[in-house]
């Protein structure tokens, strides 16, 4: 079983959707229990991943199946400490997902919860993958469930949604086909390794790194491309939601990751100001657009790319710190920072997403201004709110503070100057936050709507401490996240230190 | 006089052409309870057609009748898939033939006629023998489209399919003319494609050989329906019934790919410096007309039948590589196109029923409630032909672009993926009316009850979702026809 963990883990819950909609409309609890039971055991199986050594070599539970032997495809998985993190996210995430659908879903069950299934399966693909072509398999096929999960089950412009979703992300990534297509022509494979080492001209760079940076940045999303994002989070059913912000958005992230940083290095250095611009900008404006939002899943939505701002500055900023200071030390904790600061928003995001579903659920609005004082009639999911809201404005001992941190620490021997704008993010962040927690859930009940709202039920309940479990503990003591992580950054930072010309 | 030999490697051809004429005697003689036997007896016909093709292939390129006939590696698949597809189209095709009062002996003598067509034409080695199966396979479309004669729009269809297709088929017969006068300039003239290979190189009439491929190519961009050469490709789809629209989809497809790649690499080879701009020309123009038309299209066939242009514009992509490579992954590629098609058509038979042709997209809606699993067969129909991986469609797409850029055509190949993208929202927009919709009213949807035709048309889509998990055999194979 260990010589195929990740085999397992990736096709459990694909294959597992088998079943799940064999189970039919007619079976929807059948069809419920299987999507649970089989998340957990994906969810428990992959736990066999904290065996991963950190003081290990990087990649480590590689498997290597001959795919397509006369292109030299290989269909190889392998994992680093960023991986075993994400993938543990994502299993856990799974888990939360299924059960928060489980009464709120009524039209066809059972293909909503394959759909959870499909997703869970292809996002751990994208998180192991390291043949390049299997990656943009997964990458790419993550799109079919989750254009489903928004056009079936999605609010009243659901279909505008799904689609300006789909048509977005496919049309970036269509751009890195072409340059891995074209690295593909050079290096005679797909393999990441080996395009790691394969020597560029600085022009070439520059084109490849281009085309994964649109792709990928339409992923994250990052200004000026996330407009799709807002529209497809406010129209997505709450599984959706939670899925596109927790895991999803982390996928382009983790794409940075694995081929701007190891494959074009020197363009990545010397581009590197755009990115850094645009999450600031990121971090800056969205952070006040949130603010004016009256949607509170477009709040949430505007918050995510702010946050992501961070992800894209801290590994952006290594290379300003490596290739300009020689700074390797303030690079590996920005990188660090960042990749906390993936784990940790998705855990926030996931739980802020699934709180407005709970709240959605009771009263079918999403406005703001139709709530207040929701507080008075379910006082424990305002416990669970506030939490949540505190560790999106970066509160310490709440996970969204590490990352933030660790972020700025490194910004400032960048620069001062990223660094004020990146602080900015405390500010506006605690801004639009806790305004919507004020006009939320304090005050008086003076709506028709939160008169009608009724406590919390119990399966609601355990979703939100599985959130708060995750967010409280990486807050608390980071040190095994970050440990997990260490030896990964630390490579990740040689790499972006070479100089392929 | 035919030798022994000769005979043995046209015999997959000749028992068809006995085969054929048995059925249309039978059809003749047989009594009206018991002509439904025909349809079996025709699908057993091809399958050992099939037979008869696989066994009997040498393992080195044989030739036949002093070359007028090739049977390589190449001319093997090609025949395998047309064949094959073609029982597939029958198999979709009888209730929609009953229902329709079409079903009768013609139909099948036809089809097969027109499938005998293409493997001529596939293994033809002689200018003479790629018109001969070119004409064997349009005179029967010409008369299948027009099966339906009482009704309005397939005689239209006909007409217009008639009298462009005898346009461009006057236009390579002219084509092949200057060619073959090229050819005796300075040399003897020959319509021989291994010998005309080398025509450049000792022809006094250079110019005169050239302007003989442009007028090739006109008639090549015809049978292939890219563009500009594509006008009678909607008409045709949307008035032809269905079965035959699938047949002209799928299998023709393969024929015209075939006529392009002995045309141009076995016969003009050595002018691929000057075909290869002229092919990425039409790709390009193909790939945008296509893809931007399909957008607007209403009714289901309309939007096929530009989708076709648009993939024809990948196949193109393929081949203007000019290289084993490229050759394979079109081979590739329109192997894959065929199956898609087949599988979307095949849906839209099995929804069709007297009276309705289920062929407007609208007429798709709310499918996945009435139908789940008719339903997840299109979707994985539509996803392959937008080319979403993991599905079939993205890596015959990921070949040719491949190809293309292995052939210094990267500006190509970013055609190829920006019109990919422009492509995507019509088959989303299918996907939109079956699973996001609501039914319309007073609508109803009847799933054929035939058992082979719902498992013809489960395997062939689920087909799809196999063949994008596991691809390396195909192209293998046909990268062994090609000697890669």
């Amino acid at each position: 079983m260990f010589n195929h963990l990740l085999s397992l883990l990736i096709w459990l819950p694909i294959v597992g959707a088998v079943p799940v909609l064999l189970a039919g409309s007619a079976r929807p609890m059948l069809a419920r229990w299987l999507a649970l039971l089989i998340a957990i055991a994906t969810f428990v199986i992959s736990l066999w991943l904290l065996r991963y050594d950190p003081e290990g070599s990087v990649m480590q539970l590689q498997e290597t199946h001959v795919w397509i032997a006369t292109w030299g495809v290989h269909f190889t998985l392998a994992v680093d400490g960023i991986s075993v993190a994400l993938i543990l996210m994502t299993t856990f995430v799974g888990i939360l997902v299924i059960a928060g659908a489980w009464k709120v879903i009524q039209d066809r069950p059972h293909q909503y919860m394959a759909c959870m299934l499909l997703l869970e399966g292809l996002l751990i693909g994208v998180f192991c993958a390291t043949d390049a072509l299997v990656f943009y398999a997964f990458f790419e096929a993550v799109l079919i469930p989750m254009y489903i999960l928004i056009g079936m089950w999605g609010g009243p412009r659901r279909v505008y949604a799904t689609l300006k979703l789909f048509i977005y992300t496919f049309t970036g990534s269509v751009f890195m086909l072409i340059a891995l297509l074209y690295l593909y022509q050079k290096a005679h494979t797909f393999d990441l390794a080996t395009l790691a080492a394969l020597p560029l001209t600085f022009k070439e760079q520059a084109w490849l790194f281009f085309g994964f940076l649109i792709a990928f940045a339409i992923k994250v999303p990052m200004v000026p491309v996330h407009t799709w994002l807002p529209d497809a989070h406010v129209e997505a059913p709450t599984g959706g939601s939670v899925w596109l912000a927790a895991v999803m958005l982390k996928i382009g992230t983790y794409g940075m990751v694995r081929f701007i940083l190891p494959i074009t290095p020197d363009a990545g250095a010397h581009f590197a100001w755009i990115v850094i611009v645009l999450s600031l900008v990121a971090i800056v404006y969205i952070g006040y657009v949130a603010l004016v939002q009256e949607d509170m899943k477009k709040l949430v939505a505007y918050s995510s790319v702010a946050h992501m701002g961070f992800v894209t500055l801290g590994i952006f900023m290594a290379f300003m710190l490596v290739r300009e200071g020689g700074n390797t030390d303030m690079a590996s904790l920005g990188m660090q920072g960042a990749m906390v600061q993936m784990i940790s928003h998705g855990f926030v995001s996931g739980a802020m997403f699934t709180c407005i579903g709970v709240m959605y659920d009771r009263t079918h609005t999403r406005q703001i201004k139709d709530y207040g004082g929701v507080i008075n009639m379910m006082p424990w999911f305002g416990l669970f709110y506030v939490l949540f809201a505190m560790a999106n404005c970066g509160l310490p001992g709440t996970s969204g503070f590490v990352g933030e941190f660790m972020v700025i620490l490194a910004s400032f021997s960048a620069s001062p100057w990223i660094a004020l704008f990146a602080t900015f993010t405390l500010i506006i962040g605690a801004g639009y936050t806790l305004w919507l927690v004020k006009r939320v859930l304090w005050g008086p009940v003076t709506t028709e709507h939160v008169k009608h709202m009724t406590p919390m039920t119990p399966r609601e309940t355990w979703v939100l401490i599985g959130f708060a479990v995750a967010v409280l503990a990486i807050g608390v003591w980071p040190q095994p996240l970050i440990h997990l992580m260490d030896s990964s950054v630390a490579h990740l930072v040689q790499q972006l230190a070479v100089h392929k010309i | 006089m035919p030798t022994l030999y000769d005979i043995l490697t046209l015999l997959p051809e000749l028992y068809l052409v006995a085969a054929v004429c048995l059925i249309l005697l039978l059809d003749a003689f047989m009594k009206p309870a018991q002509r439904p036997q025909l349809h079996w007896i025709s699908i057993a016909v091809l399958l050992v057609a099939i037979y008869l093709v696989v066994a009997g292939q040498p393992e080195q390129t044989a030739t036949a009748f002093n070359g007028m006939f090739v049977r390589d590696h190449v001319a093997e698949i090609l025949k395998v898939f047309a064949l094959g597809i073609t029982a597939v189209v029958f198999v979709y095709a009888r209730p929609y033939m009953i229902d329709r009062k079409l079903f009768g002996g013609e139909f099948y003598a036809l089809m097969i006629f027109a499938v005998l067509g293409v493997m001529v034409m596939v293994s033809a080695g002689n200018l003479v023998t790629i018109y001969l199966g070119l004409a064997l396979l349009s005179l029967s479309s010409y008369a299948l489209v027009a099966l339906n004669r009482d009704a309005r729009l397939p005689p239209e269809a006909a007409i217009k399919y008639f009298v462009l297709s005898a346009l461009a088929s006057g236009m390579l017969l002219y084509g092949m003319s200057m060619v073959y006068g090229a050819s005796g300039m300075g040399g003897t003239p020959t319509l021989d494609l291994a010998q005309l290979h080398d025509v450049m190189a000792y022809t006094t009439a250079p110019k005169l050989l050239l302007l003989g491929l442009v007028f090739m190519l006109v008639g090549i961009g015809f049978e292939l329906g890219v563009a500009p050469f594509h006008m009678w490709l909607p008409d045709v789809y949307h008035g032809a019934p269905t079965p035959v629209t699938t047949f002209i989809g799928a299998v023709s497809k393969l024929a015209a790919f075939g006529l392009a790649w002995r045309l141009l690499e076995v016969g003009m080879g050595d002018l691929s410096r000057y075909w290869q701009p002229m092919l990425a020309a039409l790709a390009t123009a193909s790939l945008v007309i296509g893809n931007l038309v399909a957008i607007v299209q209403t009714n289901f066939k309309r939007m096929m039948a530009y989708s076709t242009i648009s993939h024809m514009g990948y196949v193109l992509l393929g081949l203007s590589a000019a290289t084993p490579e490229g050759y394979s992954a079109a081979l590739f590629y329109v192997i894959c196109y065929a199956l898609m098609s087949a599988a979307a058509f095949g849906v839209m038979l099995v929804l069709a029923r007297a009276g309705f042709e289920c062929e407007e997209i609208s007429d798709f809606k709310g499918l996945n409630q009435k139908a789940p699993w008719m339903a997840f067969l299109m979707l994985l129909a539509m996803f392959s032909l937008a080319g979403v991986p993991p599905l079939f469609g993205f890596w015959a797409k990921v070949l040719v672009l491949e190809a293309a850029i292995h052939a210094d055509m990267l500006w190509l190949a970013i055609v190829g993926v920006v019109t990919a993208f422009i492509g995507l929202y019509y088959y989303l927009y299918v996907i939109k009316a079956m699973y996001f919709d609501a039914p319309e009213e007073g609508a109803s949807v009847e799933v054929k009850t035939d058992a082979s035709l719902r498992v013809v048309l489960s395997v062939n889509a689920l087909a799809l979702l196999a063949l994008g998990l596991y691809w390396g055999p195909l192209l293998a194979w046909c990268q062994r026809a090609f000697g890669v």
